[in-house]
């Protein structure tokens, strides 16, 4: 693990493992509901990557953006979401964070400034951008990351905004999760050249990091956020990650792009949670016994807030045609 | 009342907006010192500066979206889109982004954004630059959608446009920026989903949107000098629809057509027609007829472009068979 504050921050970087855990508690309960047939619909497990998360949103306050993708979930706990309102969400229930209109895919906390997940791989570059243009017009202060993966670097939009971005010196930080894949195919067959030297190109100073290492994200992170706020940015992060699960939760045989071999190598050597673990009782900020119960916790409150959501009322059939504007109570009566 | 152009008209609605709320900016390509190559915006930055009358690069899906994420956190931008055909460019920010936030975010998210772009024809400007494709737009629900006919009601509905706290796409027609109409020096709002009745009859009634009000109007002078009396209206907005006002007009004449500059299948005329089929079937005493643009892509000779568009003439010797009870049917 990277050298940090150790002890001064012990608070700190509890939260960051519980967090890191609660994600990864969250997606084996989101799989299971696919598995017995209990969720509607497909999801995309974010299992492996909770460093990312987790170590970028630990860097923001509450105000401050995000904009997420289909593999979200990870993004919308990081930021602060509660797993009641987000298994509502995927079960299609009316206390989901969108009343169950959503779902997995698009879910939105705007309490916490997640302006939503995006179902269209790079469609919430020009969003984030946004934010971050609010940020600057109205002199708010806040800083928006934009979260998208390796195959959203495909994507035209993103080479827009990022140019604009630039231009105007936006507070903006574009988050490229690299974890291997762009769906079934091998990055290296999607991206040609080098991810980060597509935003320097536009004169963005850009970093790649170890996506596995929360400290190491954290730590950059908090540089970069900072810097932000001051006018610096905007920044492009390339955080080298990996995958556990398929592309989506369906996608169980998958040897003909991946082998089994490779996906336990990164189980077994590279997992964020497990090496933050053993840092945090090598550095004496947690014992095992105090870790267990952490996640003991977790598991208890994911099952509690599973339970809730299974037993949860759908939407009331007269919802359907609501919220379609924002000042007409039933769009179609 | 004094008279200005479309052109001023928009310009004064979005400086008094701006003056207004500070959180409305216009961005887009060549929107400050140009002024747009309608020269729309001209004198904005001046009074606004760079921040709120922003240049942006040629990238039309990029400021749209970039749009779509101001809006949504909380300003109210005004997005310039030089000609309507370039809406296919931003399609997915448009559709699956600006329109659908408020409705997949259960309520929790706005989109407080006005699109302004143009339509028409007959510019000789060819098949990429004088489309009229609002009904691609008037499709997907979640967006509000805004024709204006004239000067007057450009300004009134690009007033009630900026403080809607929904996406709305407002068209204008390219070939009016500089037709003058009476227009108050006092501040006034259009609401949407109201129709304006422009001319009230008995015989027929002719539905126009946007500049084909004015053809609808002129058609219907042809009419009055031959003795028959047709009703003219406008519904100055498409998404909302004015329903009740449209059928109550065609209860009364019990003769309809519908004429709109977008292409005639699958547009605004079919589905306005469609709907007073429905709903006011059985005091109809014809069909009611589309006008719309031919289903060709725009020509660039002039002598095949003018053929492509409803005409006054072509309006009139449509409503003269219909009154007369001939059956019509679709070239």
């Amino acid at each position: 693990m990277s050298a940090a504050k150790k002890k001064s921050n012990t608070e700190d970087y509890l939260r960051m493992y519980r967090q890191m855990v609660r994600i990864r508690t969250f997606e084996d309960n989101a799989n299971q509901l696919y598995l017995s047939a209990k969720m509607p619909g497909l999801t995309h497990m974010y299992s492996g990557e909770e460093a990312v998360a987790v170590g970028i949103c630990e860097a923001l306050k509450v105000t401050d953006k995000i904009t997420s993708t289909h593999r979200g979930h990870g993004h919308c706990v990081a930021k602060g979401a509660e797993f009641k309102e987000m298994f509502c969400e995927l079960l299609g229930k009316e206390e989901g964070y969108c009343r169950g209109k959503g779902g997995s895919m698009h879910i939105a906390d705007q309490s916490n400034g997640n302006l939503g997940a995006n179902a269209i791989v790079g469609g919430s570059m020009g969003i984030a951008t946004g934010a971050a243009f609010t940020a600057k017009l109205l002199g708010t202060g806040d800083v928006t990351v934009c979260f998208f993966g390796d195959g959203a670097t495909a994507q035209g939009l993103m080479y827009e905004v990022m140019n604009m971005a630039a231009l105007w010196k936006l507070p903006v930080i574009y988050a490229c999760e690299n974890n291997g894949y762009s769906e079934y195919t091998k990055t290296e067959e999607i991206a040609a050249g080098s991810i980060t030297a597509r935003a320097e190109a536009f004169g963005i100073e850009a970093h790649q990091v170890d996506g596995q290492d929360v400290l190491a994200v954290n730590t950059l992170a908090q540089k970069l956020v900072d810097r932000c706020r001051k006018g610096e940015g905007p920044f492009f992060v390339e955080l080298m990650t990996y995958r556990y699960h398929g592309h989506h939760v369906g996608d169980i045989n998958r040897e003909y792009y991946r082998s089994k071999e490779e996906e336990q190598d990164w189980k077994q050597n590279r997992d964020p949670i497990v090496r933050f673990r053993s840092w945090l009782v090598s550095e004496g900020i947690a014992n095992e016994e105090e870790i267990e119960a952490m996640n003991a916790a977790i598991k208890d409150d994911a099952a509690a807030a599973v339970e809730y959501a299974l037993n949860a009322k759908y939407p009331d059939v007269s919802e359907v045609d609501m919220h379609v504007f924002t000042d007409v109570e039933h769009a179609l009566a | 009342m004094r008279n200005i152009t479309l052109s001023q008209a928009v310009n004064e609605a979005l400086a008094e907006e701006m003056r207004r709320d500070e959180r409305v900016f216009i961005i887009g390509e060549d929107v400050a010192e140009a002024g747009t190559p309608f020269k729309v915006l001209s004198g904005l930055v001046e009074e606004f500066g760079t921040s709120r009358v922003v240049d942006t690069p040629i990238a039309e899906p990029g400021f749209m979206g970039i749009a779509v994420g101001a809006a949504m956190t909380g300003s109210r931008p005004v997005v310039d889109l030089m000609f309507g055909d370039f809406i296919y460019l931003i399609m997915d920010q448009l559709c699956n982004q600006a329109a659908k936030t408020h409705y997949m975010s259960g309520g929790k998210l706005n989109v407080p954004l006005v699109l302004r772009t143009n339509l028409g024809a007959t510019r000789r400007s060819a098949a990429q630059h004088s489309q009229s494709l609002h009904a691609l737009v008037a499709h997907i629900p979640g967006l509000k959608v805004a024709l204006p006919s004239s000067a007057y009601e450009a300004k009134g509905l690009m007033k009630t446009a900026i403080r809607d706290n929904n996406p709305v796409v407002i068209f204008e027609d390219k070939l009016m920026y500089n037709d003058k109409a009476p227009v108050p020096e006092e501040e006034y709002l259009i609401p949407f989903g109201k129709a304006n009745v422009k001319r009230s009859g008995s015989d027929i009634t002719l539905i126009g949107t946007s500049s084909m009000v004015q053809v609808c109007e002129k058609a219907a002078e042809i009419l009055a000098s031959e003795g028959i009396d047709a009703e003219v209206i406008d519904p100055r907005t498409i998404v909302p629809l004015d329903e009740e006002a449209l059928l109550k007009s065609a209860k009364k004449t019990s003769r309809v057509i519908v004429v709109d500059e977008g292409h005639q299948s699958f547009g605004i005329t079919g589905e306005i027609a469609s709907r007073i089929n429905e709903k006011a079937f059985y005091h109809l005493d014809a069909p009611v007829l589309r006008m719309g643009a031919m289903d060709v892509p725009v020509p660039f000779s002039p002598a095949l472009e003018d053929i492509t568009v409803p005409t006054p003439e072509g309006v009139a010797e449509s409503a003269r068979r219909l009154v007369a009870g001939e059956m019509i049917h679709a070239a």
